[in-house]
């Protein structure tokens, strides 16, 4: 096995590579530079690169999403750092309204090579306006590419593959991963590609689909399954928009039942495209109707009892499998 | 600015050779002809949804683009038509654009607000109001950081100077010390919201100052005036590379757009405002001084005409886009970048 690395290290690891090979690209955001970022995935990279590469802005997301907006347009390949995905509401219309849109408005005469990662989801008790999973919404944008790391092989290949791109990227980071460790494939040069899913698991009685901070859950509710008898394949999507509906079927086909684990809401999700898209394109395949596992439809309480019972949670998708299974009780 | 006290229109030398005033004629009268024509095929359904005339404040565009070089950058809002003719764009494109055909500025994807040039340097037709600014913010930064020698020229409306975007890229421009040159066109009207029922402190320019930006105030309706200080500001920029603060005080004769009633402002309002029309004013000042003779007036105007009508045969003579190319230009093709 290949060198084991934390995903924060790997994430910065990215960074550091791509300030290193492409003198275009520079780091913008809240914190990124003297106090090392808000999770410490940029620190010591301002004493390597100097404050114009690692440059701290004001708290202004809308003003320096859109400058990164701007920067691309303009010729550099910036990667702005929104500290959250709730943040990230402030600059929505940046977002949406030009970075999107802009190819299409121009009848294709202007790109927008801009790369922008923010952490998202719950678990840290920090309550409702810290703890919100919004990757979806941005997943429904035309015009917009949006991934989500979930082991350290992505969090060190997806950036290179992002600032690659000629369209907006948007990378989500789990705040749960980072401090969770795994080890690089052999290989670490190889490319990371950000066009498909990937079966973490194979397994023949279901397919667990999910990502980002859920698939550790799902990982590991698959371990329990199999102590139950039940085979699970669980598909990462790794890519939100483009989905991978190729790589979600042919898994759906075999295992023949599906259940989605997504930490949005569970209304207009995700998941519930996921679980459209089988119904549209797998549904004489299915021996039971798909599920799924959501985040309960409440604001994200403080309390840690309250927050643990808001979200998907192993012994949830154990559940929801075994009903899909028709073995529960 | 009290709305019914209406200053004197423009008078006075024009301090220009011959050659330059008759340049920022023509300029004003393309615009004022190409707008005027836009107005009546939209009477004709030739072209649709929103149109938002700039017929009274064509010395902002005509004094300020003709301040700049090719190589600057400029980002204007929905109101932009002026704005994309004098940096560069053809007006058949324009005008084509204008009836969604493939032929336009866009091949039809964004229409009247959506006019785009990448070759030369005009970022839109941006119509979220204030979205501009951000985004001339980031251009400005990359030209720092590739050590271009170039300024962005923003434009938007005084109604954008409520928004967010607006003190957020004053604030990033003058902190990174960053070559914008935002031109504030103040027409007193946020669609129909007069400036002092929208802003408690009606000075604009002591917004932009309070973040340590330069400002300058103009009579927009003066393309002498609008000119000569935006030259000295685009110059400032220049030697600075710093941003700047101009406040063009103009006004629209039309409604916001065609589907506004115009219920908001009086018809003696808008007649007196006439009185300091562009285009009459600044014919007159060049008459007086002897530049400008009738004929000459009349085949500067006859010029602009034709330019409009082959503008108009040609946009007539494109094509649409096929419906099979619907989902083309949503992300760049590989290879294309």
């Amino acid at each position: 096995m290949g060198r084991r690395i934390s995903y924060r290290d790997a994430l910065r690891e990215a960074l550091r590579a791509a300030l290193q090979s492409d003198p275009r690209v520079f780091l913008m955001g809240e914190d990124v530079g003297c106090y090392g970022g808000t999770y410490a995935v940029s620190k010591g990279l301002l004493e390597e690169f100097g404050p114009e590469r690692i440059r701290d802005t004001p708290l202004s997301e809308l003003g320096f999403v859109g400058a990164g907006i701007g920067a691309a347009l303009g010729g550099m390949r910036p990667i702005v750092e929104i500290m959250t995905v709730n943040f990230s509401l402030l600059a929505l219309d940046p977002i949406v309204n030009s970075a999107a849109m802009l190819h299409h408005m121009s009848g294709g005469q202007f790109s927008v090579p801009l790369v922008i990662r923010m952490a998202t989801g719950a678990g840290r008790q920090v309550a409702a306006q810290h703890s919100n999973s919004f990757e979806c919404w941005y997943a429904h944008v035309p015009g917009l590419r949006v991934v989500a790391p979930a082991t350290v092989e992505d969090a060190r290949g997806m950036l290179q593959a992002a600032l690659a791109d000629p369209d907006p990227v948007l990378i989500f980071e789990h705040a749960q991963l980072y401090n969770s460790e795994g080890e690089l494939p052999d290989d670490e040069s190889a490319a990371v590609d950000i066009a498909g899913a990937r079966v973490r698991r194979t397994g023949s009685d279901v397919s667990l689909i999910t990502y980002g901070g859920c698939l550790p859950k799902a990982l590991q509710a698959a371990d329990e399954l199999a102590s139950l008898g039940i085979s699970a394949e669980v598909v990462d999507l790794r890519v939100l928009r483009p989905l991978d509906d190729a790589t979600v079927m042919a898994s759906v086909r075999k295992c023949r039942r599906a259940v989605v684990v997504d930490e949005g809401w569970r209304s207009g999700s995700l998941a519930a495209e996921v679980m459209a898209r089988i119904g549209e394109q797998a549904f004489f395949d299915l021996d039971a109707p798909p599920a799924r596992v959501c985040s309960e439809e409440v604001p994200i309480p403080y309390a840690r009892h309250l927050e643990e019972a808001a979200l998907p949670q192993v012994p949830k998708i154990v559940a929801a499998v075994q009903a899909v299974m028709g073995a529960a009780a | 600015m009290d709305k019914m006290k209406v200053p004197a229109p423009p008078s006075g030398p024009v301090p220009w050779d011959k050659a330059l005033a008759l340049s920022l004629l023509s300029d004003m009268l393309r615009i004022r002809r190409m707008e005027e024509r836009a107005a009546e095929l939209y009477g004709q359904q030739k072209i649709r949804g929103f149109l938002h005339l700039y017929i009274g404040e064509e010395a902002v565009a005509a004094g300020a683009l003709r301040a700049l070089s090719a190589d600057d950058n400029v980002v204007a809002t929905y109101r932009e038509h002026g704005h994309a003719l004098l940096h560069g764009l053809k007006m058949d494109a324009i005008m084509a654009e204008m009836f969604g055909r493939r032929d336009g500025s866009s091949r039809g994807r964004g229409g009247s607000m959506h006019l785009f040039d990448r070759a030369r340097r005009f970022f839109g037709g941006q119509a979220i109001v204030g979205g501009g600014l951000p985004l001339a913010t980031g251009l400005a930064l990359a030209d720092k950081l590739l050590k271009r020698q170039a300024l962005t020229a923003c434009f938007f409306g005084e109604g954008a100077v409520a928004e967010g975007s607006f003190h957020e890229a004053m604030n990033l421009a003058a902190l990174w010390r960053l070559p914008v040159l935002f031109c504030c066109e103040n027409n007193l009207y946020a669609m129909g919201t007069a400036l002092a029922r929208s802003e408690s402190q009606t000075d604009l320019c002591l917004k932009a100052a309070s973040y340590g930006v330069e400002v300058m105030t103009v009579d927009g309706m003066d393309v002498v005036a609008v000119h000569e200080a935006v030259r000295f500001a685009a110059q400032k920029v220049h030697d600075t590379s710093a941003p700047m603060f101009v406040e063009l005080r103009t006004y629209r004769f039309r409604a916001h757009s065609m589907f506004d009633p115009d219920l908001y402002r009086t018809k003696q309002e808008i007649e007196a405002w006439k009185t300091r029309g562009p285009i009459h004013t600044f014919t007159a000042r060049l008459k007086l001084q002897g530049i400008l003779s009738e004929d000459e007036f009349l085949a500067l105007d006859a010029s602009a005409q034709a330019e409009v009508e082959a503008a108009v045969a040609f946009a007539e003579g494109s094509n649409w886009e096929p419906v099979e190319d619907l989902l083309r230009d949503v992300h760049t093709p590989a290879g294309a970048a």
